[in-house]
C-alpha cells in the first residue's frame, strides 16, 4: 500500500494538483512513525504501515498561511479530526487534499513490551500474525492482541469526508467503546475519586496529550495565559494538577472526535480518552447519538440548541434521550 | 486602588431583624480599598440616597457597595444616585443581603457571617470594574402580536389607536380564538359573537392594522426596539387578494369528512372550507391532507365553480420577514384532553363531552343548530351532570390533569347550567364541585342565581366513575355534606376540562427567549409589579398565556400590554445595556463556537490582521455587535481559549468574587 501511496502522491503533485504531502517517516527506532511534510524530491521515505498510529491533521493547522495545497493521508479515525478541525475553521479544506488510506489496526509496541518481549529489534507481520525478532530470539503473536487499545473499540473503516482513499481497510473493533465508562460510572464517588486520583498523580505536565490533541487547537491555551486565571493554579497543589485534566476535558467536550491519541502518547500509561469518552457517553444519554467530525459544518449538541430540546435535567431523570 | 464606600441597608427590619448590619459595615471598613463604611435604616430613601452622594464626594470614591435588596429591585436607583454624584453608575455593585440572605436565614449570627462574606465578594468585585459608557439604539415603531384571539385583538386595537402599526400573526384561519367558539359570556350571558365580532371588524379595517392569518412565526433575530421576525404565511391554496368568501367551493367540495375544528370535531366540513360565518378574514383554505385534488391530482370541483378564480392548488409556504420594535404574546390556550379521565368515560360515549364541545352544542351555529341534543341519538336529554375540575387543581397526578385552578370554569359551568335550565325547565341540571370560586364583580351574584332562581342541584363532592349503561350514565359520586354516596343516571354528562397553553407556546417561548413556567405559561418580569411584561425586554404578555383569566381579566391586561408596547414605541431610540461581550483578538481562534451559542446572532467573524507574540498575520476572529449582545455571558463560557469577556462581568470580576467568598 505504501508503494501505491507514494505513486498516487507523486501524481498528484506532478498534476499541480498539491504541493506537499503530511504523512509519516521514520523516527528513532524502527517502529517510531513521525509525522512530517514531504515534497516531490523526498517522498520517497514516507512511510505507511502498521506502525503509523499518530493522528497528523492537526499539523495542518500551521501549514495554512502557507500558498499551495497539502495531501494529508488520514486514516478513518484521523478523517474525523480534519473534520472536526475544518469545522472550526482551524483548517481551510480547500486547501486540503484528504487522501484516506487503509487501515486494518496499528501495532502498539508498549503492548508487545508489557507482554514481557524485551529487545526488540524487527517485527514482520504476516496475515493475522506478528513475528517479534528480538534479541533473544524469535516470537509469534497474534496481531490483534498487539493492537492498540484505540483500534480495539474503532470507529469504524469508513473514511469520513476524503477526496479519496487507497487500500483496504479490516474492522478491528472488538468490544463496546463505553464499557470502562460504564464501570466507572457504577462505581462509589468515593472509589472513582480514588481512581482518578490514582491514575492522574501520575501526571507530570509533559503537555504531550494537550500537544496532539486536534481538538486542542487554541494559538494560546487557557494554561499559558497569565490572566486566564487557571495558568498557575494547575501547579500549585496536587490536585490542581488534577483539575488541568479535567478543564482540558471540558474544553474539548462536544468536540472530541474519540481519536484516542490523548492515551496513546501520555508516557504515563493514564486512560485519559475515559474522561472524554464520560462526557460523549452523556452527550449521547442526553441529546441523542452524536459523532464530533462525522461530517464538516456540524452543530454539536453543546454549543446547539434546537426548540425541542429539553433540560438536561429531565432527560437525566428519564435515564437519557433513548429511554 | 479603588476608593470604595460600603452603605449596609437594615430595610427596615427586613434586613436588620437577622443581619447584625453595624457588624457588616465595620466588617468591611477592613477590606482592602474601603474608605468609609455605614449602615442606614432606608438606604432608597431620599435621606439614605443624599447619604451616599454626600459620601462619594466627601470621600472621593471611586466605587460604591450597597449591601440592600436585589439588585432586581433598586440597583437602578444607585446607579442613578451615583451619576448625580458625579460617578460612573457601572461602579455600583449590590451585595443582595436580603432575598440571598436575611429573608432565607433565621439565626442571626449566620445570616451576618453570610452578609459580610457577600460584601466581600462584591467589593473584591468593584476593584475590578471600570467605568461604562451605554450605547443607544433605534427604535421600530411597528409591533408584532402573536395571536388573534380577544387578547391579540385587544391589544393590536389599543396600540393601533396610539397611532402605531401592528401586525397580528394568527396560526388559524381567521382571528377570533376560544372566544369566536363561545355561546354566551358570563356574569351578563350577552352573546359572545355580538360583542366579539365588532372587535373583530374593527381590528380587519382599521389602517394600522395588518391582520396575517394561516401564518406563525418561523424565527426571531435582534433585541427590545429592534427585532427582525420570519414569518412563515402557511399556502391556504386560496388567492386571499381574489377570494370573496361567497363560499360556493365550500358547498361544492366532495370531500366531507373532515373534523370540523371549530366546532370541536362535533360535525364535518369539507376540504375547502372557512371556519364560521364571520371569518377574518372572510376567505377560504384548503386542508391539503383532505382533498381530493391534492391525494389524487383529479377533482377541481372548487376551482371550477370559483367564479374569482381565487383557488391556487399551486401555492407554496411565503416567508414574510418583518421588523418590528415590540412583541405581544397573546398565545391563549386549549382545554386539555380529557381523555386521560377514563373514569368520566369521555372514550366511551359520544354523550360524554367537554365544556367547549357543550358551548358548541348550545351554539346557534353548532353542529345541533343550538338545540340541546344528546350527540349519541340526538334526543332530548332529561338530566346532566357537570363534573367541575376535571384535570384542574390535580396534584395527586401530574401526567393526568394540571396543579392549577383554571379560573374560569366554575363560571362557565353556573353559566352553563343556568341557559340548560332557562330554554329547557324540565331538564334536571346538578353540578358537582369541590369548591364554587366566584371572585369578581358581579360573579358570585350569578353563581347564586343558578342555586336560587334556575334551581341547579349543586352537589359538593367528586364524581367517582361514569358508566355507560344501555341508554343512559350511571354517574356515581359523593355528597360531601350530607355524607352520602350519589348514584344519577343522566343523559349528558358535561367535564369541565382544566385549560393549558396552546402547544405553541413552548416552542414560541424558546424562540423569544421568554421565560415559561413548569406548566408552559409564560413568566411575567415581576408577578406583582410588572405583570404585562416578560423579563426579555421588548416581549409583552396578553391573556391567558400568561395564566388562567377569563374575558374581561384578559381584555384588561390586552390594554395593560398595549400601554407598555406603546410607552417603547414612543421612544425614538433606547439606551443600550454596556454590559457586553467582546473578544480578546489575541487569543480569539475564530473556531465558531461563541456564534453557535449566541442567542441574540450577536457575534460574526472577520479576517483582520493580528499581532501577538503568539500569531502575526492575518486571522479569523469573532467581532460582538454591541446593539445586539445582551451580556448573557454564553459566549464567554463557551470559548476555550478564554478570548471572550463580558464587560461588568468579567471572568477576573467573577473570579474574585468567588476568591473572596472562599476567602
Amino acid at each position: 500500500m505504501q508503494e501505491m501511496i507514494k505513486e498516487r502522491v507523486l501524481t498528484l503533485i506532478n498534476e499541480g494538483a498539491a504541493d506537499r504531502v503530511l504523512a509519516w517517516e521514520t523516527g528513532e527506532f524502527f517502529y517510531d512513525r513521525t509525522p512530517k511534510f514531504f515534497d516531490k524530491n523526498n517522498v520517497n521515505d514516507l512511510k505507511y504501515d502498521s506502525f503509523c498510529g499518530a493522528n497528523v491533521t492537526k499539523y495542518l493547522i500551521a501549514e495554512m498561511p502557507k500558498e499551495g495545497k497539502t495531501i494529508v493521508l488520514v486514516k478513518p479515525c484521523d478523517s474525523y479530526s480534519l473534520n472536526q478541525l475544518c469545522t472550526e475553521h482551524r483548517v481551510n479544506r480547500e486547501k486540503v487534499y484528504a487522501l484516506g488510506v487503509g487501515c486494518r489496526g496499528k501495532i502498539d509496541v508498549e503492548k508487545l513490551r508489557t507482554m514481557g518481549i524485551k529487545g526488540i529489534t524487527a517485527i514482520t507481520e504476516e496475515g493475522d500474525t506478528l513475528t517479534v525478532s528480538t534479541l533473544y530470539g524469535e516470537k509469534k503473536v497474534a496481531r490483534k492482541d498487539a493492537l492498540l487499545d484505540k483500534c480495539l473499540c474503532c470507529k469504524g473503516k469508513e473514511h469520513k469526508g476524503v477526496d479519496e482513499v487507497i487500500g483496504d481497510s479490516e474492522e478491528t473493533s472488538v468490544g463496546d467503546k463505553f464499557e470502562m465508562v460504564a464501570k466507572l460510572e457504577a462505581m462509589t464517588p468515593d472509589e472513582r475519586f480514588e481512581f482518578w486520583r490514582g491514575e492522574l498523580s501520575k501526571c507530570i505536565r509533559c503537555n504531550a496529550c494537550r500537544n496532539v490533541c486536534p481538538a486542542c487547537s487554541c494559538i494560546k491555551c487557557v494554561f499559558d495565559n497569565p490572566k486566564s486565571g487557571v495558568d498557575n493554579k494547575a501547579a500549585a497543589d496536587d490536585f490542581e494538577e488534577n483539575m488541568f485534566h479535567i478543564i482540558r476535558a471540558y474544553h474539548v467536550a462536544g468536540r472530541c472526535t474519540d481519536c484516542g491519541e490523548c492515551s496513546r502518547v501520555c508516557p504515563q500509561g493514564i486512560p485519559l480518552h475515559l474522561l472524554n469518552r464520560k462526557m460523549i457517553k452523556d452527550i449521547n444519554e442526553l441529546y441523542g447519538d452524536y459523532q464530533a467530525g462525522a461530517e464538516i459544518g456540524q452543530r454539536h449538541p453543546l454549543t446547539d440548541y434546537t426548540l425541542s430540546d429539553d433540560e438536561p435535567s429531565v432527560v437525566h431523570e428519564r435515564g437519557g434521550a433513548n429511554a | 486602588m479603588q476608593r470604595i464606600g460600603v452603605f449596609v441597608c437594615w430595610c427596615g427590619s427586613n434586613i436588620a431583624a437577622t443581619v447584625d448590619v453595624k457588624a457588616v459595615a465595620e466588617a468591611a471598613k477592613h477590606e482592602p480599598g474601603v474608605v468609609f463604611s455605614t449602615d442606614y435604616q432606608y438606604m432608597c430613601s431620599e435621606n439614605g440616597q443624599a447619604m451616599i452622594r454626600e459620601a462619594i464626594k466627601e470621600h472621593r470614591l471611586t466605587g460604591v457597595v450597597i449591601c440592600s435588596c436585589s439588585p432586581r429591585m433598586h440597583e437602578a436607583t444607585f446607579r442613578k444616585t451615583a451619576v448625580s454624584a458625579g460617578l460612573n453608575p457601572y461602579m455600583v455593585e449590590i451585595a443582595n443581603i436580603r432575598e440571598q440572605c436575611s429573608w432565607i436565614h433565621k439565626d442571626m449570627a449566620e445570616g451576618t457571617e453570610k452578609a459580610i462574606i457577600l460584601a466581600r465578594a462584591a467589593i473584591a468585585k468593584v476593584h475590578l470594574n471600570a467605568p461604562l459608557v451605554a450605547g443607544t439604539s433605534p427604535v421600530t415603531k411597528r409591533a408584532l402580536v402573536i395571536g388573534g384571539g380577544i387578547a391579540g385583538i385587544q391589544t393590536a386595537l389599543d396600540i393601533a389607536d396610539a397611532g402605531f402599526e401592528v401586525d397580528i400573526v394568527e396560526k388559524a384561519p381567521t382571528i377570533g380564538g376560544r372566544m369566536a367558539q363561545l355561546d354566551k359570556t358570563f356574569p351578563t350571558l350577552d352573546c359572545s359573537a355580538c360583542i366579539l365580532t365588532p372587535k373583530m371588524v374593527d381590528a380587519a379595517q382599521h389602517e394600522k392594522i395588518n391582520i396575517i392569518s394561516y401564518a406563525e412565526l418561523d424565527s426571531l433575530s435582534g433585541f427590545v426596539g429592534n427585532f427582525t421576525a420570519k414569518i412563515r404565511k402557511k399556502a391556504r391554496f386560496i388567492d386571499e387578494t381574489k377570494c370573496t368568501g361567497c363560499g360556493i367551493c365550500t358547498e361544492k367540495c366532495p370531500s366531507r369528512k373532515g373534523l370540523n375544528d371549530f366546532n370541536m370535531g362535533l360535525n364535518t366540513r369539507g376540504a375547502v372550507y372557512i371556519p364560521f360565518a364571520q371569518a377574518i378574514p372572510n376567505v377560504a383554505v384548503i386542508d391539503s391532507a383532505q382533498c381530493i385534488h391534492f391525494r389524487t391530482g383529479k377533482c377541481g370541483l372548487c376551482e371550477k365553480n370559483c367564479s374569482a378564480g381565487a383557488i391556487k392548488f399551486d401555492q407554496k409556504d411565503e416567508i414574510l420577514e418583518r421588523e418590528y420594535g415590540a412583541i405581544v404574546v397573546a398565545t391563549g390556550f386549549k382545554p386539555i384532553d380529557a381523555s386521560a379521565f377514563n373514569e368520566y368515560a369521555y372514550s366511551d360515549s359520544p354523550d360524554v363531552v367537554t365544556s367547549l364541545e357543550f358551548e358548541r352544542i348550545m351554539n346557534a351555529a353548532g353542529p345541533t343548530k343550538g338545540k340541546l341534543v344528546r350527540p349519541s341519538d340526538g334526543k332530548h336529554p332529561h338530566e346532566i351532570v357537570f363534573i367541575q375540575c376535571v384535570g384542574s387543581r390535580c396534584t395527586e397526578d401530574a401526567t393526568k390533569g394540571k396543579p392549577y385552578c383554571s379560573k374560569i370554569c366554575c363560571m362557565y359551568t353556573a353559566k352553563h347550567a343556568m341557559l340548560v335550565r332557562e330554554k329547557y325547565p324540565d331538564v334536571k341540571v346538578h353540578v358537582f364541585y369541590i369548591d364554587a370560586r366566584t371572585p369578581g364583580k358581579n360573579f358570585d351574584e350569578f353563581y347564586r342565581r343558578a342555586v336560587e332562581q334556575y334551581d341547579v342541584d349543586y352537589i359538593k363532592g367528586m364524581v367517582g366513575k361514569v358508566s355507560v349503561e344501555q341508554d343512559h350514565l350511571h354517574v356515581q359520586g359523593s355528597d360531601l355534606i350530607n355524607n352520602e354516596q350519589i348514584h344519577i343516571n343522566a343523559d349528558m354528562v358535561v367535564l369541565a376540562t382544566a385549560i393549558e397553553p396552546d402547544p405553541t407556546a413552548r416552542a414560541l417561548g424558546t424562540m423569544l427567549t421568554a421565560s415559561m413556567d413548569t406548566n408552559d405559561f409564560f413568566t411575567e418580569a415581576h408577578p406583582k409589579l410588572r405583570p404585562v411584561e416578560s423579563p426579555t425586554a421588548g416581549v409583552f404578555l396578553s391573556g391567558v398565556a400568561q395564566g388562567p383569566k377569563d374575558i374581561p381579566e384578559t381584555v384588561a391586561q390586552a390594554g395593560a400590554a398595549a400601554a407598555k408596547v406603546i410607552g417603547l414605541l414612543c421612544k425614538n431610540e433606547l439606551t443600550c445595556n454596556p454590559c457586553v461581550a467582546h473578544a480578546n483578538e489575541a487569543l480569539c481562534n475564530g473556531c465558531s463556537q461563541c456564534e453557535r451559542v449566541c442567542p441574540y446572532g450577536a457575534i460574526t467573524y472577520e479576517d483582520k490582521e493580528v499581532r501577538s507574540p503568539e500569531f502575526r498575520g492575518i486571522k479569523r476572529i469573532a467581532v460582538v455587535n454591541g446593539a445586539i449582545c445582551q451580556g448573557c455571558g454564553a459566549c464567554t463560557v463557551t470559548c476555550p481559549s478564554g478570548a471572550m469577556d463580558l464587560k461588568g462581568f468579567s471572568n477576573s470580576q467573577i473570579m474574585a468574587e468567588v476568591d473572596a467568598i472562599c476567602r
